[in-house]
């Protein structure tokens, strides 16, 4: 993509030096504001936080995988599971799904770029400096036990535990204005692509005709903005205690520590619905092109994503169960909790039946999503049983509910993640992913998970609480602990043969063509990788699917559609 | 693939089949176990919740077992065959009677799981406190535990006793949960579900268990850097035992001259700063009270036994059962830290 850098001046005379040809290729990328380069940088700094925040969870294992372990010390480990929570919800979860729906929304809308193309540089740059300032912690924190502490208070930050008294030192501070940084460049970004969806659609393109993925991206978008205010407005108020005599959290001087709680589960709820819609919409395009058939029930998905998102705002306190809530005020946030069920069903229907009946080719990313639907069915039934409160008060904090989230986290995003970049690889690259090395990443990395996720439950069941450095020999938590830390290791591997699939096919792989999966939505009619205008001609659409219309004009969709 | 997805459901078959032989072998064994187990309930609130969650798995087991067979059976049934590849099935588009029986029969499941649910959240947490009941106050410490019993003006550590509560003649314990620093959760499996303890929010929870016996537990929210070492022990006692263990927590520390010596360096140290014993002059509340520090199994929140070598170890350097610790190290030399331990194995 270096030929697309714009040209320096004097350098027109002589060819550059390597030298001078690798800074100006590197200044293109900095200054970029087109949107394909932007996703691709977003995803690139994912993945790159994905093996960090994975290294940090391989250490958490092999701690874990026998008890009384010494292999890291109770600060290096309340240390790990913090970042690794941490990175792999801000660094890892949000900016790879902000990066596809950069680089996928104004393809398939037909638009040239984002709305506000410098914004959406801004964004990204705010992005990435709140994550290599949470980063820099390692290095320049100064905590509880010297220099380099990385923050150790949990991802979830509960107060008290927060205040000056009980987190003296910076790397508290370097949690929060880290999450503050990259909260701006989220927020722009989500402004950014609901003006995109709002005004740059192509002619014909209305909002009923649009891919499912850019409905879902704008749910999304919203949602984003009513979750990352509440966060950013409870750091602000966190450093107000911490450095300037305020007394939100600070319950020593009659401030409270369950204010944090609403105000973090407000947030944190509608998060995890924040990076599953996304995961949503590329289940919404790779299942029908791979099953061969159009979305069952259109209408229904829209409406159950739309539902999904308003109930999500309506269900945090099913995190605080155990905090002393009342009969009434638990009972509300049971039945607001399980009504999550029913659209989320809905989804799970409308996938199955989209499958039936078509002619469902297997390469890998519909693998993927496959083991997606399985897997986020589990988690959402799981769901459905940490949403009784009386047997929550028996899971929560417990291993099990470690085991649910990573069941949506894990077996519902990061499937959809990989899916996606099997699926959108070629059109980025203009080059096709190894099938072979698609098959063994995705079962290995199915088995390894299965063999760490599915053995999580039963730990929790058994009584194991999370966020403990270590655990005592007796309790009955052996063997299964290193079963859990053996799948975390085969996950590992999975994820290390993807990323010689990434490197190797970048530089061998096969020519993907415009549209190597015989696909439907606008992005598979521009070459890959797409030029840097997009569309030469602004594309005119009557469907939801504008290439199945070309495709096949005796039957378009346009006659059917409603 | 198809053995990928067959094998899936095989995979969660075998998982509900562990869980209820789980349920059946441990639930068949009455009392206190090893493993501090939900599977286990042996007190009237954990029965009741694990009740609820054998009604709730079965819904959502069968839940699974139908649409994840639905899953595997598309997957084998219409799986492409390489010769038709070249035609495009018929493409349907949706259905609004079907999407409607899909909408409606969930929303009668979550109605009837509400209900159930509803009614156990009632049953437990709104249950009447009857005259027999006891009451203590657990009060969580960064990593320790403190119980008082108001009643018997006592002042505990660690390892809480409560009476036996046969379901003949019920004597629940009601516990009012207090924090004196950050968040903690108090969480003995086999008696309940959990309930935080959390500054500036006094909240409360009961227990009433059937067996005598050591239940085990620990913290379970984050407290800091030693959350995995604040374990939690529960003895339920028969009302004799109780009464014998009341009767002795009553008496002020034991006054034996053979080891006043070691009481000197106790209280001529920094250790009255933080810890109590009545008795003496050392009236700190930081620390865990010590009066009758040998009626205890453990020390460190469970961390290590109670014997006089881990008790020498642990004046000496607390980090090396537990880092982080708030307890220093006091800097003794050999031949003090002797005779106070001497001293501290006669606070009986």
């Amino acid at each position: 993509m270096a030929d697309q850098a714009l040209p320096i001046s004097g350098s027109l005379a002589a060819t550059p030096s390597r030298g001078a040809a690798l800074l100006e290729w590197l200044h293109a990328w900095v200054v970029t504001v087109d949107h394909k380069k932007l996703g691709i940088l977003y995803v690139v700094y994912a993945l790159f936080f994905l093996l960090i925040g994975g290294a940090e969870a391989i250490i958490i294992r092999i701690q874990l995988a026998v008890p009384n372990a010494h292999f890291v010390s109770p600060e290096v480990y309340n240390e790990m599971f913090t970042m690794h929570g941490t990175t792999m919800v801000f660094l890892v979860g949000m900016p790879m799904l902000f990066g596809f729906a950069n680089y996928l929304v104004p393809l398939m809308i037909g638009a040239r770029d984002m709305a506000f193309p410098r914004l959406n540089a801004f964004s990204f740059w705010m992005t990435a400096f709140g994550g290599l300032l949470l980063y820099f912690s390692f290095v320049g924190g100064f905590g509880l036990y010297g220099m380099g502490s990385a923050p150790d208070v949990g991802w979830w930050a509960y107060a008290p535990l927060t205040a000056k008294a009980f987190s003296p030192g910076h790397n508290t501070d370097y949690w929060a204005l880290a999450l503050i940084v990259s909260g701006f460049g989220t927020l722009g970004t989500a402004i950014n692509i609901i003006a995109t969806i709002i005004s740059m659609r192509c002619r014909g393109m209305t909002l009923f005709r649009m891919p499912l993925f850019a409905w879902l991206m704008l749910v999304v978008s919203g949602l984003t903005l009513v979750t990352i205010t509440p966060l950013t407005a409870a750091q602000i108020m966190l450093l107000i205690d911490r450095y300037l005599g305020g007394h939100f959290f600070d319950t020593q001087a009659g401030g409270s520590a369950v204010v944090w709680m609403h105000f973090f589960w407000i947030f944190g709820h509608p998060e995890v619905y924040v990076l599953v819609l996304p995961a949503f919409a590329i289940a919404n395009e790779v299942i029908p092109v791979f099953s061969r058939k159009a979305i069952f029930g259109y209408p229904a998905m829209v409406s159950a994503s739309v539902g999904i998102a308003f109930v999500s705002m309506a269900v945090w306190a099913h995190h605080m169960f155990t905090v002393g809530m009342t009969s009434v005020g638990n009972a509300f946030f049971v039945l607001s909790t399980m009504m999550v069920g029913i659209p989320t069903g809905i989804k799970i229907f409308n996938w199955l039946a989209t499958m039936w009946g078509g002619k469902i080719r297997f390469a890998t990313p519909m693998l993927f999503c496959t083991a997606f639907v399985l897997q986020f069915l589990a988690a959402g039934l799981t769901g459905i049983m940490l949403s009784v409160a009386p047997w929550d008060w028996q899971l929560h904090n417990s291993y099990f509910v470690i085991a649910h989230f990573h069941y949506v986290l894990v077996g519902a995003i990061v499937f959809c993640i990989f899916s996606a970049i099997y699926y959108w690889y070629p059109k980025v690259t203009g080059r096709m992913l190894s099938e072979k090395l698609g098959k063994w990443h995705f079962w290995l990395f199915f088995i390894g998970f299965h063999v760490t996720f599915d053995t999580m439950h039963f730990v929790g069941l058994l009584g194991m609480p999370r966020s403990i450095y270590t655990y005592e020999a007796d309790r009955g938590w052996n063997t299964l602990n290193m079963i859990v830390s053996i799948g975390g290791i085969i996950q590992a591997v999975a994820v290390l043969l993807f990323v010689w699939n990434l490197v190797d096919s970048y530089l061998h792989g096969a020519e993907a063509g415009n549209d190597p999966w015989d696909a439907w939505t606008l992005e598979w009619s521009t070459p890959s990788p797409p030029p840097p205008y997009n569309f030469a001609i602004d594309p005119v659409v009557r469907s939801r699917r504008p290439l199945w219309d070309i495709k096949h004009p005796n039957d378009p969709d346009w006659k059917y559609e409603r | 693939m198809h053995t990928g997805r067959s094998l899936s459901s095989i995979r969660y078959l075998l998982g509900l089949c562990f869980y209820l032989m789980l349920s059946v072998r441990i639930g068949l064994a009455q009392g206190p176990q090893a493993v501090p187990s939900t599977l286990a309930p042996d007190s009237t609130p954990a029965h009741e919740i694990q009740s609820l969650s054998h009604f709730v798995l079965l819904i959502t087991g069968a839940i699974f077992v139908v649409v994840a067979g639905l899953l595997v059976y598309i997957v084998i049934k219409f799986r492409a065959r390489e010769p038709d590849a070249q035609h495009e099935p018929p493409q349907v588009y949706g259905s609004l009677q079907v999407e409607l029986a899909w909408t409606v029969i969930p929303v009668l499941i979550v109605v009837v799981l509400f209900l159930t649910t509803a009614r156990i959240i009632f049953a437990i947490q709104d249950a009447p406190k009857p005259k027999s009941a006891l009451d203590v106050t657990v009060i969580g410490h960064q990593f320790w535990w403190e119980f008082r019993y108001p009643k018997f003006g006592i002042v505990t550590a660690n390892e809480l006793h409560v009476p036996v509560s046969p379901e003949s003649d019920p004597k629940p314990t009601y516990l009012q949960l207090l924090s004196a620093d950050v968040d903690h959760s108090f969480w003995v499996p086999q008696l309940g579900g959990k309930t935080d303890l959390i500054p500036n929010h006094p909240n409360q929870m009961w227990i009433d268990p059937h067996h005598t016996g050591l239940y085990l537990g620990q913290c379970a929210q984050f407290c800091g850097v030693e959350h995995a070492k604040m374990l939690l022990r529960v003895y339920v006692d028969t009302p004799g035992q109780f009464a014998a263990w009341v009767k002795n927590q009553e008496q002020p520390g034991v006054r034996d001259a053979a080891v006043a010596s070691g009481r000197h360096v106790f209280e001529t140290q920094a250790c009255v700063n933080c810890h109590t014993i009545a008795g003496t002059i050392a009236k700190g509340t930081f620390g865990p009270d010590l009066t009758h520090l040998m009626s205890r199994a453990t020390i460190a929140a469970g961390a290590a036994a109670n014997t006089p070598d881990n008790l020498r170890a642990w004046i000496k350097d607390p980090n090396a059962f537990k880092p982080g610790s708030l307890m220093p190290a006091m800097q003794l030399n050999d031949e003090e830290v002797n005779e106070l331990v001497a001293y501290l194995s006669t606070l009986h």
